[in-house]
């Protein structure tokens, strides 16, 4: 099959539709590159969209590594990305370390069934009860952020969705829409967690109440950009489509969802992707408090404990939460890319 | 099918045996991490959590609302609590975790005015303990141009607000008072004391935000490795074996669950024995609290005041034994009088209201401090041979007349109005008008 085949140009095409959707669209100009297309194009593509990425990183890393030396406070120096990755490093052999722990635990809890059982008394399944570590944390952050903006969502969309198609209703929620939006989540968070105190009282829970809060004011936060999008993406459908569908007499339910929906997936997914964004921002600042045993919670406690490692433990979380953040977007691009029509996208 | 029917063995059991305690990142957290790490809570059958808690009002809020099932607590916050000042609950301490460990830290600048009004205290090694007559002439001056100094507390019903306040006190500084329209107490106040989380301390007391700070260990010591202030006083030393922290639990869950409120004390019993049967034992001891899950600060950091020695001035390392007491002089008994004494406080700054007879004082005390629930774990543990017999206190609750006070006076529990009467600032016991400046 020689590369001017039409055969091969459509297997080219159709590698690159599934690497951009899986939003790996950086790697588009290697496979330019293997199929033969033009290399000095692909070559100055791919050091545009990889090398000079990889040079700022670089350039990044050398110009703190230079600043840290320089800056000594009273509180400690400030941690060079050496210093951060040793802390990553431990942080990481401290998890192995809590895993073993948990085995020899097993293996006690072993010895104990038998004695227990001897005196007759009655035995339950016992589960090692240490410290959450690193990334049980990031675990246990992730679930929340996406408990708490699954919520968002169903909230949102539909109400969204209702105040772009009617303008009564617009009218109605936009003044309650306005004065909440601006609220932070530090402001939110006690009535949350006085609210959950009192309503959520059942015998056994399910949930923590520390991740109910913190789920819940990822919520309230996060709710608002996918709210105000889909209702702009709703009134702004084109308003063709809604003569036919009258003109058709179609009925409401069709409207919504074959028509009103699709057309406005392009923004609801913008605001479901800024959602995201800021309830993960958001998600840090709640677990704090709420004290959720996430990442929120690892960089309180780091800088509780105040010692020579504190700094550089922090900036691991910083960079943590900034990688995770960036893969959350990412994601939310690849799904935006699956439901929308080609030519929508707007990487 | 044996399982479902309770035997007469079962009724001594732990009845909740999976428990999660809270605790504060300060060093005497110490029996509970000891209780966990040697396994006492295992070999009473219990499999307890223990979990750090962002500042003492959250830890407070998640006992009361039966997130966590006990916590390290000051000692003022279960009697608080119960009286009604703050947050109401009925909680109960049958367990008391330490006596001493609390230092009051000034900045560099404070302490650089407090030499030139004292030339006492210019030399390497001042005589101790430092009351705070150097400091008064600094706090008028202050005062006078309209800037008052201003000191860092943990928390309002905190020992370490109790100590500060006595230790101004007793050289003529009035700390304020609470009033029911000043919740903050800062009302006819020569020094403004504000609350700030122990691990912000150190940081604004390099600011300048804060003139100083009283505060448990890590962060005196802190302040001396880190060079920003100066521990001029420890309440050792204002008020010889203070009782500091105790182990907090609400009463519901003592009633629901008996035997393992038992089970819990006997646990914690054993680890503070276990804390003040040598120095090596303490060693030890700071290696698990420098973990990263427990206390976290670097290990030399916490040696420095768990390991019978304390520093003031960088380089003015006193021997201090008795700085932390865990289990010595009976430090884990809960007494009636050491209740009394934050509740005379209370009353002295205007957090209780109003004048109270002296059976009040009691009857609160009986209702927060449980020596029952200790006795029954000691006698359990005397039994098991992990105490002796003269290792338990014989007392009616309350401790004979103590005068190891920085001004001298003497403390009887039997007496808290007449206590309070002895007292130059202060609401007195009966007409409660305040006399502050």
């Amino acid at each position: 099959m020689s590369s001017d085949s039409p055969t091969f140009s459509l297997g080219k095409v159709r590698i690159i539709r599934v690497v951009e959707g899986l939003g790996l669209e950086i790697f588009t100009p290697v496979i330019r590159l293997l199929a033969g297309d033009d290399p000095k194009e692909q070559v100055k593509e791919l050091a545009r969209s990889v090398g000079v990425p990889l040079l700022s990183i670089l350039a990044f890393l050398i110009l703190w590594s230079n600043l840290a030396a320089s800056v000594e406070t009273r509180i400690g120096s400030l941690p060079g990305p050496a210093e951060v990755w040793t802390e990553a490093k431990g942080l990481v052999a401290e998890h192995y370390a809590e895993r073993q722990k948990a085995v020899e635990f097993d293996q006690r809890m072993v010895v104990l069934k038998e004695k227990w059982e001897a005196e007759g008394r009655p035995w339950k399944n016992r589960v090692y009860s240490g410290k959450p570590t690193y990334f049980d944390q990031i675990w246990t952050s992730l679930k929340t952020v996406f408990a708490g903006f699954l919520v968002a969502s169903l909230l949102a969309v539909p109400l969204g969705i209702l105040c772009g198609l009617s303008r009564t209703m617009n009218a109605a929620f936009s003044p309650l829409i306005q004065i909440f939006k601006p609220v932070s989540p530090l402001a939110w968070l006690p009535i949350v967690m006085i609210l959950v105190s009192a309503l959520y009282t059942p015998e056994h829970p399910f949930f923590e109440k520390s991740f109910i809060t913190s789920a819940l004011t990822v919520s309230l936060c996060s709710l608002w950009p996918t709210l105000a999008n889909t209702a702009l993406g709703v009134a702004s459908v084109n308003p063709d489509h809604m003569n036919v569908a009258r003109v058709l007499r179609l009925p409401w339910q069709t409207r919504v969802f074959k028509i009103v929906v699709p057309s406005a997936l392009p923004l609801i997914f913008t605001g479901l992707r800024l959602s995201l964004g800021v309830g993960w921002m958001v998600l840090i600042a709640a677990e704090m408090l709420a004290q959720n045993p996430g990442l929120g919670k690892f960089v309180w406690d780091m800088f509780q404990n105040g010692s020579s490692a504190t700094l550089a433990q922090i900036m691991v979380a910083v960079f943590t939460i900034g990688i995770i953040g960036f893969m959350l977007d990412r994601l939310m691009v690849i799904l935006q890319r699956a439901v929308s029509f080609e030519g929508t996208v707007s990487a | 099918m044996a399982l479902l029917i309770p035997t007469m063995a079962t009724a001594q059991y732990p009845e909740k045996d999976e428990l999660k305690f809270g605790f504060i990142k300060l060093t005497d957290c110490a029996p509970l991490v000891i209780a966990k790490e040697l396994r006492y809570f295992e070999d009473e059958g219990l499999f307890v959590t223990l979990e750090s808690q962002a500042n003492w009002k959250i830890l407070l809020d998640r006992v009361i609302g039966g997130e966590l099932d006990g916590g390290h607590m000051l000692a003022g916050q279960p009697i608080a609590a119960t009286v009604g000042v703050g947050t109401r609950a009925n909680l109960i301490t049958p367990f008391s975790m330490d006596l001493n460990g609390n230092g009051i830290t000034v900045s560099n600048a404070i302490w650089e005015e407090m030499k030139l009004v004292d030339p006492a205290l210019a030399v390497p090694k001042p005589v101790h303990p430092i009351s705070a007559d150097a400091l008064k002439p600094i706090v008028d001056a202050a005062k006078d141009i309209g800037q008052p100094l201003q000191m860092g507390i943990v928390f309002p019903v905190s020992t370490h607000n109790y100590e500060i306040r006595y230790w101004l006190a007793a050289s003529g500084i009035s700390p304020g008072f609470y009033t029911p329209r000043d919740t903050t107490g800062m009302t006819d106040a020569d020094v403004l004391l504000s609350v700030t989380p122990p691990p912000q301390m150190p940081a604004t007391l390099d600011q300048g935000t804060i003139h100083g700070y009283s505060v448990g260990e890590p962060w005196n010591q802190q302040a001396v490795f880190r060079k920003i202030g100066v521990p001029v006083v420890t309440n050792y030393e204002i008020w010889k074996n203070n009782p500091e922290k105790v182990f907090g639990m609400t009463q519901e869950f003592a009633e629901k669950n008996p035997n393992t409120a038992i089970a819990v004390t006997k646990a914690l019993i054993r680890a503070g024995k276990w804390l003040d049967e040598s120095i090596e034992n303490r060693k030890k001891a700071v290696k698990i609290l420098s973990r990263s899950e427990y206390v976290g600060a670097d290990e030399e950091v916490i040696a420095a005041s768990m390991t019978g020695t304390f520093e003031y001035a960088k380089g003015d390392k006193r021997e201090m034994p008795d700085f932390n007491v865990f289990f010595r002089y009976d430090a884990t008994y809960p007494f009636f009088s050491d209740a009394v004494w934050f509740l005379t406080q209370m009353r002295r700054w205007g957090q209780i209201g109003e004048a109270k007879s002296d059976a009040w004082y009691d009857e609160a005390a009986r209702r927060v401090y449980r020596p029952d629930i200790y006795m029954a774990a000691a006698r359990a543990l005397l039994a098991e041979g992990h105490l002796t017999a003269a290792e338990i206190p014989e007392t009616d609750g309350y401790k004979a007349p103590d005068s190891g006070f920085i001004d001298g006076k003497v403390y009887d529990g039997h007496k808290p109005n007449e206590y309070l009467s002895s007292f130059e600032i202060g609401n007195q016991s009966s007409v409660g008008k305040m006399t502050g400046r």
